[in-house]
């Protein structure tokens, strides 16, 4: 009797280890380190054909548009000439187990970006992408990294088999298409998502991002042969989980996952505003080369 | 050839007579009910296109506002001969500034409206922008200012970035209202969700979220390029108000003063595949009156998607035109020494 208590309960626990090995972090089961709860069973509102109502303006808290892993509080560049302006907040990692799998040599030439994350040097092609954080150029993010960067987004999902995701920065937009065979035409700065229902979950399959993207300042990067696959999934009215696998064999030895939770904004009237960001970053771009009485 | 057949054009109006008036502007044929929405609203969701060959402004020679079959097939092919890329007359430098041919053009730019029309404006009747009223003198000053820069790009010796036009630094280009079709990318998606409906315009990649649930229009104080936009339904016709545009010169259409520029613009589906897109400028500071256009949008077939326009990503023409000015001035070239104004220079 003792006994066959005790394998029920093994038995028991084996299921939940399964069970939570599937779950999500973030919400449905206690996560170990403390992080905040959202209850499990959340059945948010559906629009018109029964899909989870995604609509709305969303925002990330976290300060992985830093860095992806846990970073220190910093100063920021040329304090010398603005102080605590722009200086690097501390932040508590998105990636899951902490570490971004590099393949060795792919980890030396993060490093290399870091170092070189405030150069531009826009007078040769070689050049013109390998040098500079490309959100210091309000070159458009791609995906991942435009869920977490400090501005807000817009779901604007209908019946339609189209949900488009309106980002703040730099007016960047991108189409999901819902179970859609065609792969991506050719390579784009946001990329091909393409999008299909896991119960409550948007599940978006994005590729054909180009390889100029980076995930950070931190200078975390990626090849041609990135494959994101995103999870949006509604956990309470004002909440979304949002997790990412990121694949790709040029860089990383595995696949590897961030999580964090998306915060609907709130504000009476909210509405996306402009950040079209070119005329603030022309002169670091093209100064060099204008009429030096012009200056 | 062309002179010939706006003489034709001009024969025809004088015998047909000048009977034939323009339609009234967004008046959707009563039999076409769009459909609706699941939550009520008219449904004007797809990709559309604005492209066409019908000028904005009706050339001089044509007599009438709307044109009957013959001459509408003969208007059409003026006009196409005109915009092709492919045409190889003129010699070698008109050549060579054709180098974007048509492979690389929206072919719908060489179709006139299905309606005939012999401009896209529609108000005043004469389908002519209004006459330019006389800046004040501090609007001259910005003007010529702008101009300078301008002239110094055309020929080839921009100072500075900022005599590039906003379109060419990618800042904005056919995402500003009013909405105008041009040599490429004229598609236009249309999303709707509860409260909201979104056109993506093509060029620039960004997405003008129009609230229709009544909310009131940003503070005064906060400006944007794009401006700030509402709408309301009027029947099955979507209107849109924009307002709060920023005060930076040279970003509205025709240099319009940011600080008096007052536009709305009409969406109203006329046909499974149609919808006419009308719009009213304003600005007591820049024209003599109000006008109006009417610019069909036609569906595009669903198989055709719309795609990324990135712009300033790879914007090599910045770098480019300056570099290349820095040489010409070591060369000692001014600007007095014009080269040819570019076939495929836009705005």
């Amino acid at each position: 009797m003792q006994r066959r208590r005790t394998v029920a309960f093994l038995a028991g626990a084996g299921a939940l280890a399964v069970l939570s090995l599937a779950l999500p972090p973030l919400f449905g089961q206690p996560r170990p380190n403390g992080a905040p709860q959202f209850a499990a069973g959340y059945r948010a509102p559906r629009i018109a054909d029964g899909h989870p109502d995604l609509n709305g303006i969303w925002q990330a808290m976290v300060t992985a548009n830093w860095d992806l892993q846990d970073h220190e509080a910093k100063a920021g560049p040329h304090n010398e000439l603005v102080g605590a302006y722009g200086a690097q907040p501390a932040g508590q990692g998105i990636v899951e187990g902490g570490e971004i799998p590099y393949k060795p040599d792919a980890l030396a030439k993060k490093n290399t970006r870091f170092e070189n994350r405030l150069k531009v040097d826009v007078s040769s092609d070689k050049t013109w992408h390998d040098l500079g954080d490309p959100e210091m150029k309000c070159y458009m993010p791609g995906v991942p990294r435009a869920t977490y960067m400090p501005f807000p987004f817009q779901i604007v999902q209908g019946t339609s088999p189209y949900i488009l995701m309106a980002y703040e920065f730099t007016s960047a937009t991108r189409i999901i298409r819902m179970d859609w065979k065609q792969q991506a035409p050719t390579d784009s700065w946001m990329g091909w998502s393409r999008g299909r229902w896991d119960g409550d979950t948007l599940v978006v399959d994005v590729t054909g991002q180009r390889e100029e993207t980076w995930f950070d300042r931190a200078g975390d990067y990626h090849s041609d042969a990135l494959h994101v696959v995103e999870r949006y999934t509604p956990v309470s009215p004002y909440h979304m989980v949002y997790e990412a696998t990121i694949e790709d064999p040029n860089v990383f030895t595995r696949p590897w996952k961030i999580s964090f939770p998306l915060y609907r904004r709130m504000e009476k009237n909210v509405q996306l505003l402009e950040f079209k960001c070119v005329p603030f970053t022309e002169e670091l771009l093209f100064g060099k080369f204008i009429k030096q009485a012009a200056r | 050839m062309r002179n010939r057949i706006f003489a034709l054009i001009a024969a025809l109006v004088v015998v047909v007579g000048v009977g034939l008036v323009v339609p009234a502007a967004g008046q959707a044929p009563k039999t076409y009910n769009p459909p609706k929405t699941p939550w009520g609203d008219p449904d004007l969701q797809g990709v559309w296109n604005d492209a066409t060959s019908t000028p904005l402004q009706r050339p001089g020679n044509v007599g009438v506002g709307v044109l009957n079959d013959e001459e509408a097939e003969e208007f059409q092919k003026s006009l196409a001969h005109d915009l092709t890329r492919d045409r190889r007359d003129g010699g070698n430098a008109a050549d060579v500034n054709r180098a974007y041919n048509e492979h690389w053009m929206d072919a719908r730019r060489l179709k006139i409206t299905a309606d005939k029309r012999t401009s896209l404006i529609v108000d005043p009747p004469d389908g002519r922008i209004p006459p330019l009223v006389q800046a004040s003198p501090e609007r001259q000053k910005v003007q010529a200012a702008r101009a300078a820069g301008a002239a110094r790009f055309a020929a080839g010796l921009p100072d500075h970035y900022t005599d590039m036009s906003w379109p060419v630094r990618c800042v904005v280009r056919t995402d500003v209202p009013p909405y105008l079709p041009t040599i490429y990318n004229n598609d236009f998606q249309i999303f709707q969700s509860p409260g909201y409906v979104t056109i993506a315009p093509e060029m620039i990649h960004s997405a003008r979220i129009i609230p229709v649930d009544g909310r009131p229009h940003l503070n005064k104080g906060l400006k944007q390029w794009l401006g700030d936009t509402r709408g309301h339904w009027e029947g099955s016709t979507l209107v849109v108000e924009t307002t709060n545009f920023r005060a930076d010169e040279g970003v509205l259409f025709q240099g319009a003063n940011p600080a008096t520029f007052t536009i709305t613009e009409r969406f109203t589906r006329v046909a499974p595949d149609a919808i006419n897109y009308e719009f009213t400028v304003a600005d007591p500071s820049t024209w003599t009156k109000p006008w109006t256009a009417l610019i069909p949008w036609n569906k595009v077939d669903p198989a055709e998607q719309m795609f990324e326009y990135a712009c300033h990503e790879d914007n090599f023409d910045i770098v480019h035109f300056l570099t290349g000015a820095r040489l010409r001035e070591k060369n000692g070239e001014t600007v007095g020494q014009q080269r040819p104004a570019r076939a495929g220079e836009e705005r």
